[in-house]
């Protein structure tokens, strides 16, 4: 697999602009003649769609919602980062780059990194454009607050919806290009399979999820702008729909696959209640500006929290990391509240959990400030729980989040199959082995808004528009395995449902694959999802039939490729005998401290598909830093 | 605890204007339902015991899970998201039932959200809505700097209280004219209250209007019904804002060419 990054020369401050110099442009008459197809509505998806079909590309957009509106994007509570410096505390786009490769662990692409901190300012100008409403202060001017990994406020924020509200912007723009006629929308459609034609992307293989017909759709470029993988662990804070399906039959079609190991674990998320738990619910990272995290210094202390005297709490973040203090970066606050379970002095019933505790910033501020900031959360909270966060410390424990890895691409965010793009979390290029708070958002949106508009011209440029018809042989042949795989999901007919066996999977890879990873467990883990999936095979149930709305249908497909794709998350967790980031192997470790290894394993590891029941290969792509310095992340 | 549900099952979308044609209640008994579940998770918990019984399950839209995605909701006990003020049907937990009870569930009920399937239905009458006018027409690309235009602390809180609409339904279906005009209202409402929208005002309010009325919604009698099952509570005074732009709009000429253009219109 050859991986050319593709990253252009000179000075990084320069790259973005000599990059879009050089492309090729097509011109307007010209680009009414080439469609693209965009797999995906969150906010890299709309914002592309939106974008591309203002440029004047025929645009097909698809969506398995029922609205593009409904992405998991929409979920995003606490805010977007962008270097505006309106702060005044020393902000600036060098710094925003500076503290994401290093809130990366050192292990994501420097120039991509540099372009997002430059286009995070054009982000805001643009979502205030569209009506986006953000926080501001009494002024009239935009407000600020802090997130974890930085020391200076430049997260922008809509109460604790800044996600619904930019996706909405998002929505709104692909909306009017839908209205207009330059947009085709397909909503309650599933992307099942890529069709390569020649080595190039020239169209997608969907399910109409209503009526069951599966289709061709040919295009003359193809976006994916699809998610993450979250949902192979079965409880996550993904939405139930997440999934990994249209990125993994892409890889299975040619597309490399990078850093399947990096997962983040978020701290803080309200702790599972039971066996019939479905997903599990984030309190977003901006609660900690206002919050304190601690736990009992004894083990095993059954006091209520208003019971434990302050000299008898242990603010471990605060003690262990004071110059960020609860600000410190995801990975490292998740490991830091596992110590302390593991250490026996974990809270509530289960002992799988610490406290976040408002009382003081209640004390300093008043109940109404703290309401004014983080109500819709707080009610969240009361809503999933029956208790009162303003009385009492919430109870909060790491769960899965985010998934940093994905599908490899070049500066141009163009796979290893010409013509096959991706964007957004589905793509693994600019948070490295961890991602900071609010920076999810500012991917999506550079990327969809700010990135593709312009690298997707230099592709289309060298194609001859509308060469690749739907009636082309590969389409039928696609579709036809397509169809062939659904009718299997309904006649195997076994005794275990899809949940179930997504339930066991997700088991699996908590235990063995989780916060901590040893080579022991990851072994286990190879073993024991290959047989899952063989199981899954012989004994899954899904009734209904194919041409109707069947969701035990749709479910089956996603998990059949989560029991795939597992496996290749553990074996990247297996080799990368390392820890960085979200990816903690407990055999590198100083003091519970990730330890990381840059002699050999300063790269990013693309896997290459080898076929069925063959292991697949291991490229690697080197990661060069020439302008910040390889050093061990701390945040004490 | 112990609950019998009653349950819309509907294999086919609907076809007729009489909707009790189209499907019927079928009875189910659950146990062991735990009150820290949510309503979505006694209803997989339902599900799981169908498939393996052979029978088909309960269709129903969901994704988040949060209450922010407007994904799910059905209608419980006659009220759309259920007993409790503020929530989406998957906020809602079944620690709001009492022991024994018997809980009616049914979908969204209106002429222009047809039943595709048991509980899920078609609310692609509320995309073309949005897709007639509820934006800034403003392209990607390099608008002023964000802060060149200071906006009203107050403006923008208003403008964010409509904003945070999730285009559910339930105000629909709550309606008794299945009117959508606190969903449009939110629209209105939310690009009214800044700079960036006030520009299209009058060009949006009669666009809107027009759609929700060509997609069959009935208009607002003053019941107040959607205000009250709103899982994020947005005030009627949106309608108030609407019908008064839309008043307003007739004031005003409308310019001589409202034809519109695709690409870079």
């Amino acid at each position: 697999m050859k991986l050319d990054s593709k990253i252009p020369g000179g000075p990084i401050q320069e790259k973005w602009d000599a990059r879009k110099f050089e492309t090729k442009l097509v011109n307007p008459a010209n680009k009414r003649k080439y469609k693209v197809l965009v797999v995906g509505s969150g906010l890299a998806g709309a914002s592309a769609a939106a974008s591309l079909a203002e440029l004047g590309y025929q645009v097909e957009c698809f969506c398995f919602q029922d609205s593009p509106r409904r992405a998991h994007s929409i979920a995003a509570q606490g805010g977007i980062n962008a270097a505006k410096n309106y702060r005044n505390d020393g902000d600036s786009v060098w710094r925003l780059f500076y503290d994401t490769v290093k809130g990366g662990d050192f292990r994501a692409r420097e120039a991509n990194v540099y372009r997002l901190a430059q286009l995070s300012v054009n982000i805001i100008d643009q979502a205030v454009a569209q009506g986006v409403p953000f926080a501001r202060d009494y002024g009239g001017l935009l407000d600020n607050r802090s997130f974890g990994g930085a020391q200076v406020s430049r997260t922008f924020y809509a109460r604790g919806q800044t996600g619904q509200q930019l996706l909405l912007g998002a929505y709104a723009a692909l909306s009017r290009q839908i209205g207009l006629g330059a947009v085709k929308m397909f909503p309650r459609t599933e992307m099942l399979d890529v069709v390569v034609v020649d080595g190039h992307a020239k169209g997608i293989v969907v399910r109409d999820l209503v009526t069951g017909e599966i289709r061709s759709h040919a295009g003359d470029a193809v976006v994916l702008a699809t998610g993450g993988y979250g949902n192979v662990f079965y409880l996550s804070t993904n939405a139930k729909g997440c999934n990994v399906t249209a990125t993994w039959r892409a890889y299975k079609r040619g597309a490399g696959f990078a850093n399947p190991c990096y997962t983040q674990i978020h701290p803080t998320c309200i702790p599972v209640s039971g066996d019939h738990q479905s997903k599990l619910t984030l309190m977003s990272e901006s609660l900690r500006n206002d919050g304190r995290v601690w736990v009992s210094k004894k083990q095993g202390d059954k006091r209520k929290p208003a019971d434990i005297p302050d000299a008898e709490r242990d603010y471990y973040l605060e003690r262990k990391y004071p110059s960020f203090g609860n600000l410190a970066p995801r990975d490292i606050a998740s490991r830091a509240a596992k110590q302390v379970c593991d250490e026996g002095r974990g809270i509530g019933d289960t002992g799988l959990g610490v406290y976040l505790d408002f009382r003081d910033s209640i004390q300093r501020l008043g109940k109404d400030a703290i309401a004014a900031r983080y109500g819709n959360l707080f009610h969240m909270y009361a809503k999933i729980t029956a208790e009162d966060p303003y009385s009492q410390p919430m109870r909060i424990f790491p769960a899965v989040h985010y998934t940093m890895g994905g599908l490899w691409v070049d500066y141009d965010l163009m796979s290893t199959i010409p013509g096959l793009f991706v964007l957004g979390e589905a793509n693994f290029s600019d948070h490295g082995a961890n991602r900071l708070g609010a920076s999810a958002l500012m991917q999506g949106l550079a990327d969809g808004y700010f990135v593709i508009p312009y690298t997707i011209a230099g592709y289309l440029a060298g194609q001859k528009a509308g060469a690749v018809k739907p009636d082309h042989p590969q389409f039928g042949k696609v579709a036809g395995e397509v169809a062939a795989m659904t009718k299997r999901f309904l006649s195997i007919n076994g005794k275990r449902t899809v949940d179930d066996f997504h339930k066991a999977l997700g088991r699996i890879m908590w235990g063995k694959c989780g916060m901590a990873r040893n080579e022991k467990g990851l072994g286990e883990a190879l073993r024991e999802i290959p047989a899952l999936r063989e199981e899954f095979w012989k004994d899954v149930k899904v009734l209904g039939g194919d041409l109707s709305l069947n969701q035990s249908l749709e479910k089956a497909g996603r998990v059949a490729d989560f029991l795939e794709f597992g496996e290749l998350l553990c074996r990247d967790a297996l080799e990368r005998r390392e820890s960085c980031g979200g990816h903690f192997r407990e055999e590198w470790q100083d003091d519970g401290e990730a330890r990381r290894d840059d002699e050999n394993f300063c790269h990013a590891a693309v896997w290459e598909y080898a076929g069925e029941g063959k292991a697949p290969v291991r490229n690697v792509e080197p990661l060069e830093f020439e302008n910040v310095h390889l050093a061990v992340r701390s945040y004490k | 605890m112990k609950v019998t549900l009653h349950i819309w099952r509907q294999s086919k979308k609907s076809t007729k204007a009489d909707f009790a044609q189209d499907g019927k209640m079928v009875a189910y008994e659950l146990e062991h339902v735990s009150a820290d579940m949510s309503f979505l998770e006694m209803l997989d918990v339902l599900n799981e015991q169908l498939t393996k019984k052979g029978e088909d399950p309960v269709a129903f839209d969901h994704d988040c899970r949060e209450g922010v995605c407007g994904s799910c909701g059905v209608v419980i006990d006659g009220v759309p998201h259920g007993p409790e003020r503020g929530t989406t049907t998957c906020q809602l937990h079944m620690r709001s039932f009492r022991d024994g009870a018997s809980i009616y569930v049914e979908p969204w009920r209106a002429a222009a959200f047809p039943v595709l399937k048991d509980l899920v239905v078609d609310r692609s009458a509320f995309d073309r809505v949005v897709q007639s006018g509820a934006f800034v027409s403003v392209n990607t690309g390099a608008p002023q700097d964000a802060n060149a235009i200071p906006v009203p602390k107050a403006d923008a809180d208003r403008a964010f209280d409509a904003a945070t609409c999730i285009g559910c339904g339930a105000c629909v279906a709550a309606c008794k004219n299945a009117s959508a005009m606190l969903f449009v209202g939110a629209k209105v409402s939310h690009f009214l209250h800044l700079p960036q929208g006030r520009v299209e005002r009058e060009q949006r309010a009669r666009r809107l209007v027009a759609a929700m009325d060509a997609e069959g919604f009935g208009n607002c009698t003053n019941q107040y019904e959607c205000e009250a099952v709103c899982p994020k509570e947005i005030p009627v005074r949106v309608i108030a804002e609407m019908n008064r732009e839309f008043v307003r709009s007739k004031l005003v000429e409308e310019p001589p060419s409202t034809k519109r253009v695709g690409g870079d219109g």
